[in-house]
């Protein structure tokens, strides 16, 4: 026998209400955790982008493209070391079930442009010669159990008929926060069955120097300023980081759910731990005529609270770490890189640390200081 | 020299506006060796005398010295290792730990001690040996009848060596037969193992088997008269 087989014995006598306690504690830790995750996704996101990456847009709003004649124009300022493009499809697949975002993009300049989406030098290559091919992240092509060589059929809904593409590359992303659930294929096959219109949605503009950003921005607004279409140009990180925005106070709204469910499960958690002590009030009262004095009833008692916590917060905190990895989740490409950060695990040690504060720090003060005579009397 | 010196001790309680005096200068020697019964009616202050010997309640007034300390003014912390040092104490109920075996019950008092595991197991089964329950040692309290309950706590009671054993109505739960059982223990630990005992009944049976029987009753302690010895 010793001290901690004592606090494992008490922790057993209700061994429903002890299970229930700490899942409820593993399920406050497990939903702090994957709210507070959505959270660091999101500003992960938002806080991707190239330093030397500007992104070109219509100045009346991203739905309006912009003419393909800016390309040249664009490549030929002083500061401008590479320019690409882009457009959103819109397409939907089969019965539109799990959505998946398609971009067509200037293939050869487009993956110069990203680095970051890694895919074989034949795969490449294939997708520069055929019209028809696209490339699908690795996790689209598990999804739906694609294979390379295959024909897939979009449905166009703003450019609207079917679309078939053949894959002829699948790409790894090197950076998480990097969709791996994309469809992307080429825009010159956009441009010629839509007619040849010679528009885009947007740039993607590679400069000389980070530093230069501002500057580089200002000279390619000024450019088109008077033309049909003017132009507005930010770093790609600002272009992220409102696309952020879109989705409102998502910081305050999950912080403030995540601490009101945290906040009921240690009331209901301080609650059962409160009630555990005070079933024992004459077995307390027995273990200090034994002679265990104050300090160590109140340890045992803060003891078994923190088995409680610590207990939950691995379950809890172990299981949202664990299962975003193994499901490599991503909310249907919304929160790419969804997985939990050692500074999450970090404030969930910390939630469960004030837990057991919060449900053990009362019954073991009153553990601690309740006079024997006192507790014999209550019991009798 | 008494090992337990009680001088003019007053204890009053307050319940609402009223203040009950349970004792005033109560005075009482119990020599070492003793075995002493205390009787009295319900209310006469019988239970409290012996919580001011354990150090469980402090008097209102005066002194109470148990094996040379004055427990009636030592701190928490430090009447909490005097107990485990010097005093056993048996409840009439509620004395064992329902999630501990009689074994673990029984070694409670020895996790205060610097003892080994083994030190331990030894101590343990030798108390147990002497209540007679060496085979109901891996029971738990569920599965012993109140008598071996008491057996066991009277056990744990006596499992460090204490300088004093207190027991507060010890047979007020039991049948005659367990009774007779438990009080036959205590007479062998005062008899043969020198234990100075201190027992609080209402069975004028349990107090003749005490060597001395001492009548509480409003707040005054006489010798008692009509037990049989």
């Amino acid at each position: 026998m010793t001290h901690a087989r004592l606090v494992l014995a008490n922790l057993g006598r209700h061994k429903r209400r002890t299970v229930l306690t700490i899942l409820g504690v593993a399920l406050a830790l497990f939903l702090f955790a994957s709210l507070r995750t959505v959270v660091t996704t999101i500003a992960a996101t938002a806080e991707y982008g190239g330093a030397r990456r500007l992104v070109v847009t219509n100045a009346t709003g991203i739905v309006f493209p912009l003419p393909m004649a800016y390309a040249n124009r664009i490549q030929a300022l002083s500061g401008v070391h590479a320019v690409s493009w882009a457009s959103w499809f819109g397409g939907r697949y089969g019965d539109n079930k799990r959505f998946f975002a398609q971009f067509a993009v200037d293939p050869e300049s487009y993956l110069a442009l990203y680095p970051e989406i890694s895919l074989p030098e034949d795969q490449k290559e294939a997708f520069f010669q055929e019209r028809s091919s696209a490339i699908v992240g690795r996790r689209l092509l598990e999804v739906f159990g694609w294979r390379l060589g295959q024909d897939v059929t979009i449905q166009g809904t703003i450019f609207p008929g079917d679309w078939t593409f053949t894959i002829r590359g699948v790409y790894t992303p090197t950076d998480q926060v990097i969709n791996d659930d994309m469809l992307i294929f080429r825009s010159d096959y956009l441009d010629e069955r839509l007619g040849r219109p010679g528009i885009t949605g947007w740039y993607v503009v590679e400069i000389d120097d980070a530093d230069q950003a501002a500057a580089v921005s200002k000279a390619i607004d000024d450019l088109f300023r008077n033309s049909s279409a003017p132009t507005k140009t930010g770093t790609e990180q600002a272009f992220n980081a409102s696309f952020a925005t879109m989705w409102g106070n998502v910081e305050l709204l999950m912080g403030t759910i995540g601490m009101a469910v945290v906040f009921a499960i240690l009331m209901v958690s301080a609650n059962a731990m409160m009630m555990s002590a005070r079933d024992r009030t004459g077995e307390v009262a027995v273990l200090k005529t034994i002679g265990f004095s104050d300090r160590t009833l109140f340890g045992l008692v803060m003891a078994e609270a923190g088995i409680i916590a610590f207990t939950g917060a691995v379950l809890g905190l172990g299981s949202a770490t664990w299962l975003y990895r193994a499901t490599n989740f991503n909310a249907m490409g919304f929160l790419p890189g969804f997985q939990v950060t050692p500074r999450t695990l970090v404030l969930g040690g910390g939630v469960a640390l004030l837990l057991m504060l919060a449900s053990g720090l009362a019954p073991a003060i009153r553990a601690a200081r309740l006079p024997v005579v006192q507790a014999l009397r209550r019991v009798e | 020299m008494a090992l337990v010196e009680i001088r003019d001790v007053h204890k009053s309680f307050q319940r609402d506006a009223q203040r009950i005096d349970v004792f005033a200068d109560l005075t009482l020697d119990v020599a070492q060796g003793s075995f002493l019964a205390l009787m009295g009616p319900s209310g006469s202050g019988k239970s409290t005398l012996l919580n001011l010997i354990a150090g469980l309640d402090r008097p209102t007034s005066g002194t109470v010295r148990v094996a040379d300390a004055e427990v009636s003014r030592m701190k928490s912390g430090a009447l909490a290792s005097w107990r485990a040092r010097h005093l056993g104490f048996v409840f009439q109920q509620l004395n064992l730990l329902p999630v501990l075996t009689a074994a673990q019950n029984v070694e409670l008092p020895l996790l205060l001690t610097r003892l080994s595991k083994a030190e331990r197991a030894e101590r343990v089964g030798v108390a147990l040996g002497v209540v007679g329950l060496l085979d109901r040692m891996d029971h738990y309290p569920r599965q012993l009848s109140g008598g071996q309950e008491q057996r066991t706590a009277i056990a744990r009671a006596i499992v460090a060596d204490p300088t004093l054993v207190l027991l507060d109505e010890p047979t007020g739960q039991l049948d005659a037969k367990s009774s007779q059982e438990v009080l036959t223990l205590l007479q062998r630990l005062n008899d043969e193992f020198g234990k100075t005992v201190i027992i609080v009944t209402h069975d004028a049976h349990a107090a003749e088997r005490a060597k001395t029987a001492l009548h509480l009753d409003k707040g005054v302690l006489v010798e008692a008269e009509g037990v049989a010895r």
